[in-house]
């Protein structure tokens, strides 16, 4: 099975993010950029799934030349090799033209099944999967709990508000993941020695056969009009509990018409 | 007036309180078109939309829409979008929420905004990022607006609109139909509100302390009619089900009033929170971050506060 699995490389939530004041875009040179903790885990699964079935693990990333480190991890992990899409004409992308861009990387590398976080923890759209799927024309399972592929055929528990799905497909297939699927692997040391030695192919957009005017800033369907600071929440009153503590809650819900 | 279409969130023929909200929004922007997805809608169901505003209800009722994941949705929306050049399209900002307007935003060839805390004229939506750090105000600048809209961002208020019935047929491409849904498991806990569209939110964390000891959280939960959440430290020891996991990596919540109870306050819990409207923080260490956000907040022992609490409110019922 040829597996790709896509992995982002965002902010350090620890860290304070900014954005930039001259494009309004997310200042990625500023802080330490980190795995988007969703992806550890279709990185994980990826590989759960080529040990079981056989095949190959590719990881796929968009971002800046920094990236690389995030592709090292995976690698580390122990996928096979890596593509790197990386381009100056792609920085500023938003959702649609970064699905746009992958959707051609992935043609261009094929497969049969894509794996990635349904989410990352910067933008936070978890709108990209679906609008992979839609691109390639593959079947979206996406919030996937769990995954099982047999032969061709694969089902997924999709995660909902009232507990799960179970949703069938065939492959080639698009596969979201939920964290809590599986534990991701710790690189070891071995596997860190290893993946300085791992082929990473770089793709800019006209390998990719990706249209200079559906990326990058001035091709966003949305744009950012103005943003600043949220201002410091009113400070609170914060009592100690001395035998009353609960009473006290129920004074302050009565006041705002709770109970 | 332009159409605004809302897609109708419901469950066994009710039609969620979300979408009252989201109605109420549209009339500020437009003429509210309701879009009924999936068969079951009612008699009742059609007079709440009418009453909160919808001056036209579009029924696509075949079991086909809902039976499959997502992409039946968004075929749905893009012929109306086709048909009706509607001024913008609004959904709720849940997973599935978002997850449609990606596609549709695909489809037609427009721009998308998520978790949307507000909307005004021009269609320009109020957005909180960074978990909460940073507001940003942001705009679609090609084909028609599509917005995924937070629950509890508005209050839902009644204003009768025409509720005028049309049923659309959706002839849906092979391609929507590749993902079946083939068994839907469900696991509610009891008769609580859903946890992203609820008005009140108790939750818990690593204070409590076991998963026998989450009932206090669901009594205090249960007094006030709200929903249950867990932070990571509570769902990683597996105390509450990862459904109800609020923040980073699990559940943006959004209600009137949030309620911590045991949790410290990392960002991977407030980037879940932050934009509650009220938060009351109960946690035993005085410097626990949460109590940076908190309206108000008691330092002590959950054991003895939320008891408490949970009596005194049932003794003002």
């Amino acid at each position: 099975m040829n597996i790709v699995v896509c992995v982002k490389q965002v902010p350090d939530t620890a860290t304070e993010r900014k954005l930039r004041s001259d494009d309004k875009t997310l200042d990625r040179d500023a802080v330490d950029g980190v795995v988007n903790e969703l992806d550890e885990y279709a990185v994980e699964e990826a590989l759960k799934l080529k040990e079981a079935h056989g095949g190959e693990v590719t990881v796929l990333t968009m971002g800046p030349g920094k990236a690389t480190e995030t592709i090292r991890k995976a690698l580390a992990m122990g996928a096979d090799k890596a593509v790197h899409l990386s381009d100056d004409a792609l920085h500023g992308s938003d959702a649609l033209s970064t699905s746009y861009a992958m959707a051609q990387a992935l043609k261009k590398i094929g497969f049969d099944l894509v794996i990635l976080g349904s989410e990352s923890t910067d933008a936070r759209t978890g709108v990209l999967p679906a609008m992979l799927a839609e691109r390639l024309g593959a079947p979206q399972l996406t919030l996937a709990r769990k995954v099982d592929v047999n032969g061709s055929s694969i089902t997924i528990e999709r995660l909902t508000d009232y507990g799960y799905d179970r949703v069938e497909a065939t492959l080639p297939a698009v596969v979201s993941v939920v964290e809590k699927i599986n534990e991701p692997r710790y690189p070891s040391f071995k596997g860190i020695m290893a993946a300085k030695k791992k082929p990473v192919e770089t793709l800019g957009i006209a390998d990719a056969e990706i249209a200079a005017d559906q990326v990058g800033l001035g091709a966003a369907w949305s744009e950012v009009v103005e943003f600043a600071p949220a201002p410091p929440r009113a400070v609170g009153t914060i009592v100690k509990d001395e035998g009353d503590g609960g009473a006290k809650v129920a004074e302050f819900l009565a006041s705002k018409k709770f109970i | 007036m332009s159409e605004i279409l809302v897609l109708v969130e419901h469950v066994d023929g009710e039609v969620k309180k979300v979408t009252l909200e989201l109605l109420t929004l549209a009339r500020s922007l437009g003429s509210p078109a309701a879009v009924w997805a999936g068969p079951g809608i009612t008699a009742d169901a059609k007079a709440r939309l009418a009453e909160y505003g919808a001056d036209k209800i579009y029924v696509a009722g075949s079991g086909d829409v809902v039976d499959h994941v997502v992409a039946p949705k968004a075929e749905l929306l893009a012929q109306l979008v086709a048909d009706k050049s509607p001024a913008a399209v609004l959904v709720v900002a849940t997973a599935e929420g978002k997850e449609v307007a990606g596609r549709l935003a695909v489809k037609t060839d427009s721009g998308v905004i998520t978790d949307a805390v507000g909307l005004r004229e021009g269609f320009v939506a109020d957005q909180s990022i960074f978990g909460g750090g940073v507001n940003v105000q942001s705009r679609v600048r090609r084909g028609t607006p599509i917005v995924a809209v937070r629950p509890n961002s508005t209050a839902p208020e009644a204003a009768a609109g025409a509720g005028a019935e049309e049923e659309v047929t959706v002839s849906l491409s092979d391609g929507a139909r590749a993902a079946r849904i083939v068994e839907r498991v469900k696991q509610e806990k009891g008769a609580r509100p859903e946890l992203t569209e609820a008005a009140i939110v108790v939750s818990g964390g690593r204070g409590v302390g076991s998963a026998e000891n989450f009932a206090i959280i669901e009594a205090l939960a249960d007094s006030l009619g709200g929903a249950v959440g867990a932070s990571r430290a509570a769902t990683d020891a597996q105390w509450y089900p990862h459904q109800f996991q609020v923040g980073q990596t699990g559940k943006t919540v959004s209600p009137q009033l949030y309620i911590a109870a045991g949790i410290s306050g990392a960002i991977q819990h407030r980037a879940g929170m932050q934009t509650a409207k009220n938060i009351v923080a109960i946690n035993k260490d005085p410097e626990a971050p949460i109590f940076e956000l908190a309206d108000y907040g008691v330092v002590g022992d959950l054991n003895q506060v939320v008891p408490q609490l949970t009596e005194e409110i049932n003794k003002r019922k």
